[in-house]
């Protein structure tokens, strides 16, 4: 009898000795040995419907990674509730999925008003809210709201870019620009404008902007157009994409034309607007386009293929969204591996913002994603492509934000 | 000089867009004394139709004509089977019965059709004409020209015939039409009927331009409003010429106005709605109605 308590006593001591070595198994609610809870909500109703591919192309993802054993052994449970797109029902939906289904973090909730809706609850609860999906530029305020990260290139980063291209190809630039009169347009406006620096006033000759509701920008373009500008900024949403480039076209109106990356879909944007009238304009990308022929060989792009097939196969297989799903969830599988142990939101957000030059198979070559506890933006290159009247062709090298 | 000519034009042509709406709001104003909000969403789903049977290859005027007999049987079952119901009800219930309808028909085109434009084509040739400096494109000056016929048609159609005298006298008597023979509640469901049929009309005019998706129709309702309303609610003549003043009141102003831009916009609609409604609430066009109570 002795000897048996004797013998549990050294297995407790001896699994002491080894939990001190070894660093404890730290959890915060929503981990254990056996799970990890992510929460996350998508349009799969409403306008923004489009966007819902993201939520099922994640879910896929992690199903691949489970059946290949999960992270450390641990299995991802990920649940994704509806919010059609409606910041009301954001709120409700994360409530829940903090509240009752206890996730240990909230990863890439999709929309810029939605975000916008729970941020202040997630920062208060002190839930890691990581790789949203919008580009707005606040969601890298570390200071502020230290739980929460993005994770595409910002929309001010992006027009600084154009900004830049536009400094040194273009001296003889008088830049015209059409923008969305809300918190997305004017983000993009004030990077381009920071972009161009004290030339900004200079180069600019008239700015336009549209309100969501307007049933069209010709009025704009027309205004645009006889304002003498030979360089086109446009920041608009896929619709009003589609509108003014095809209104520049039949009022003649041909200028080097710069198209926010929110809207160069071929397939929802250019071919609407006419494809020969979209030849000429040119944007900006940070991940490999499945359909371009440069990448037809590329093994990334065959093991995305290869992926879709398996684990989404009702998903649209030229659909940039499902690239888009598949590379912001290898950066969640990357911060979790990291994680080790200790899966506690601390340490997630530790982790997350200590990523150094990591590289996915389907950002373009030269892209890295990099953050600090002072720096929330993953990606912050882009490479500019030309439409040339069947696809976009990327030209010049990666260009960096700062 | 140019950029007037060319605001213009634009002006003009938004003005035709307006007003083929317009005119459908009106025509069911006139024939059941229902302002329907959901005319612009029964446009749109009409549109639908339309895409869906060229998609299936189906050549355009015979796609076209399809769409209109199709929206007409489409109003008059949504009359028959949805509007009857309330039909005495308060006024403050048949508008909502009307917005419950817009929210249906939208998410239904939505989860059908999806949500991402679709282009959708013109019968009409594409190469803008040129006068000088100023581009007129040839859909903008078809939409007028149909806007203009389907006013004709209108005008001719309440005036001169006795369906259109018996539809008028329904909406205006229901009771004394009753009298005389006129069988009130086929009138109001023929009145839904033909308004229908002017929305898919209104509704294959705009596609081309602002392009189809199930949201197509929302801000282009509410410019309508402000037509019918600056027109009169009961003329068709009012409706239209509302139009073109809206499109064009609202380009020059966005264009010269510094202080209102393009910013302001829709907002120039909606108090060109109030001021109307304050100072002459008949429209410019319209008779002042008179009730007895």
């Amino acid at each position: 009898m002795v000897r048996r308590w004797g013998g549990l006593a050294l297995v407790l001591v001896l699994g002491l000795a080894v939990g001190v070595a070894t660093g404890a198994k730290q959890y915060d609610p929503g981990a254990s040995d056996t799970e990890i809870k992510i929460g996350n909500t998508n349009p799969y109703s409403g306008p923004a419907s489009s966007y819902g591919t993201i939520g099922r192309a994640l879910a896929a993802y992690f199903k691949m990674v489970n059946e290949k054993g999960g992270i450390h052994g641990r299995k991802i449970t990920f649940i994704s509730y509806d919010d059609g797109y409606s910041p009301p029902k954001t709120v409700e939906q994360v409530r829940r999925l903090v509240e009752r289904d206890q996730v240990l973090l909230l990863f890439n909730t999709l929309g810029t008003p939605t975000n916008t809706a729970i941020w202040e609850y997630v920062n208060r609860r002190k839930i890691p809210h990581l790789f949203v999906a919008t580009g707005a530029t606040k969601w890298g305020d570390p200071e502020g709201h230290p739980w929460t990260m993005g994770w595409q290139p910002n929309y001010q980063s992006e027009g600084r870019i154009y900004a830049k291209y536009i400094l040194q190809h273009l001296p003889q630039a008088r830049i015209g620009i059409l923008y969305q009169n809300d918190d997305y347009g004017k983000d993009y406006v004030k990077g381009f404008k920071d972009g161009l620096g004290d030339k900004a006033a200079d180069l600019i000759v008239l700015e336009q902007s549209y309100e969501v509701t307007d049933p069209t920008v010709e009025s704009q373009i027309i205004n645009l157009k006889n304002s003498g500008a030979n360089v086109f900024f446009n920041v608009t949403i896929p619709k009003f994409a589609a509108q003014a480039i095809r209104k520049a076209a039949e009022i003649g109106w041909q200028p080097v034309h710069f198209l926010n990356s929110v809207s160069n879909s071929i397939e929802a944007v250019l071919r609407p607007a006419g494809l020969d009238n979209a030849r000429g304009i040119i944007s900006a990308f940070y991940l490999k386009d499945p359909d371009d022929p440069q990448w037809q060989d590329d093994p990334a792009v065959q093991e995305w293929r290869a992926w879709m097939r398996r684990y989404y196969p009702e998903g649209n297989i030229h659909d940039v969204f499902n690239v888009y799903a598949y590379s912001v969830a290898q950066t969640l599988v990357h911060v979790l591996e990291r994680c080790g142990d200790t899966l506690t939101r601390a340490n997630v957000m530790r982790q997350a913002a200590s990523i150094k030059d990591l590289t996915l198979p389907m950002l373009l070559p030269g892209i890295t994603i990099n953050t600090s506890p002072t720096d929330f933006y993953p990606i912050e290159q882009l490479q500019l492509g030309r439409f040339d009247g069947t696809k976009w062709v990327l030209f010049g090298e990666v260009l960096a934000a700062r | 000089m140019e950029t007037l000519l060319q605001q213009l034009a634009s002006g003009l042509a938004s003005g035709g867009i307006y007003a083929s709406l317009a005119l459908a709001l009106v025509m069911i104003y006139q024939a059941t004394d229902v302002v329907n909000f959901a005319q612009g969403e029964m446009a749109m789903f009409s549109t639908y139709l339309a895409w869906t049977l060229l998609n299936a290859g189906v050549p355009y005027w015979a796609a076209f004509v399809a769409t209109v007999v199709l929206s007409f049987v489409g109003g008059l079952l949504i009359e028959r089977l949805i509007i009857r119901p309330v039909e005495d009800a308060p006024i403050l219930s048949i508008v909502i019965v009307c917005i419950g309808l817009l929210v249906i028909l939208n998410s239904l085109a939505g989860w059908i059709y999806s949500y991402i434009i679709k282009p959708f084509p013109s019968p009409f040739p594409p190469r803008p004409l040129r006068l000088g400096s100023v581009v007129f494109g040839t859909h903008d000056l078809g939409v007028i020209g149909i806007t203009l016929l389907m006013l004709l048609g209108l005008y001719v159609f309440f005036r001169f015939t006795p369906l259109g005298l018996a539809m008028r006298a329904a909406a205006q008597n229901p009771v004394s039409s009753r009298l005389v023979g006129i069988r009130v509640g086929w009138m109001l469901a023929l009145g839904w009927g033909l308004a229908a049929v002017l929305g898919a009309v209104a509704g294959m005019l705009v596609a081309p331009v602002v392009f189809l998706e199930p949201n197509m129709m929302s801000g282009i309702l509410i410019y309508a409003f402000a037509s019918a309303t600056l027109g009169g609610f009961t003329s068709p003549v009012g409706a239209v010429v509302g139009g073109f003043l809206v499109g064009i009141t609202e380009n020059l102003v966005g264009t010269y106005v510094p202080l209102i831009g393009t910013e302001l916009k829709l907002t120039v609609a909606l108090v060109l709605i109030i001021g109307v409604l304050l100072v002459r609430p008949s429209g410019l066009f319209g008779r002042a109605t008179v009730r007895r109570v």
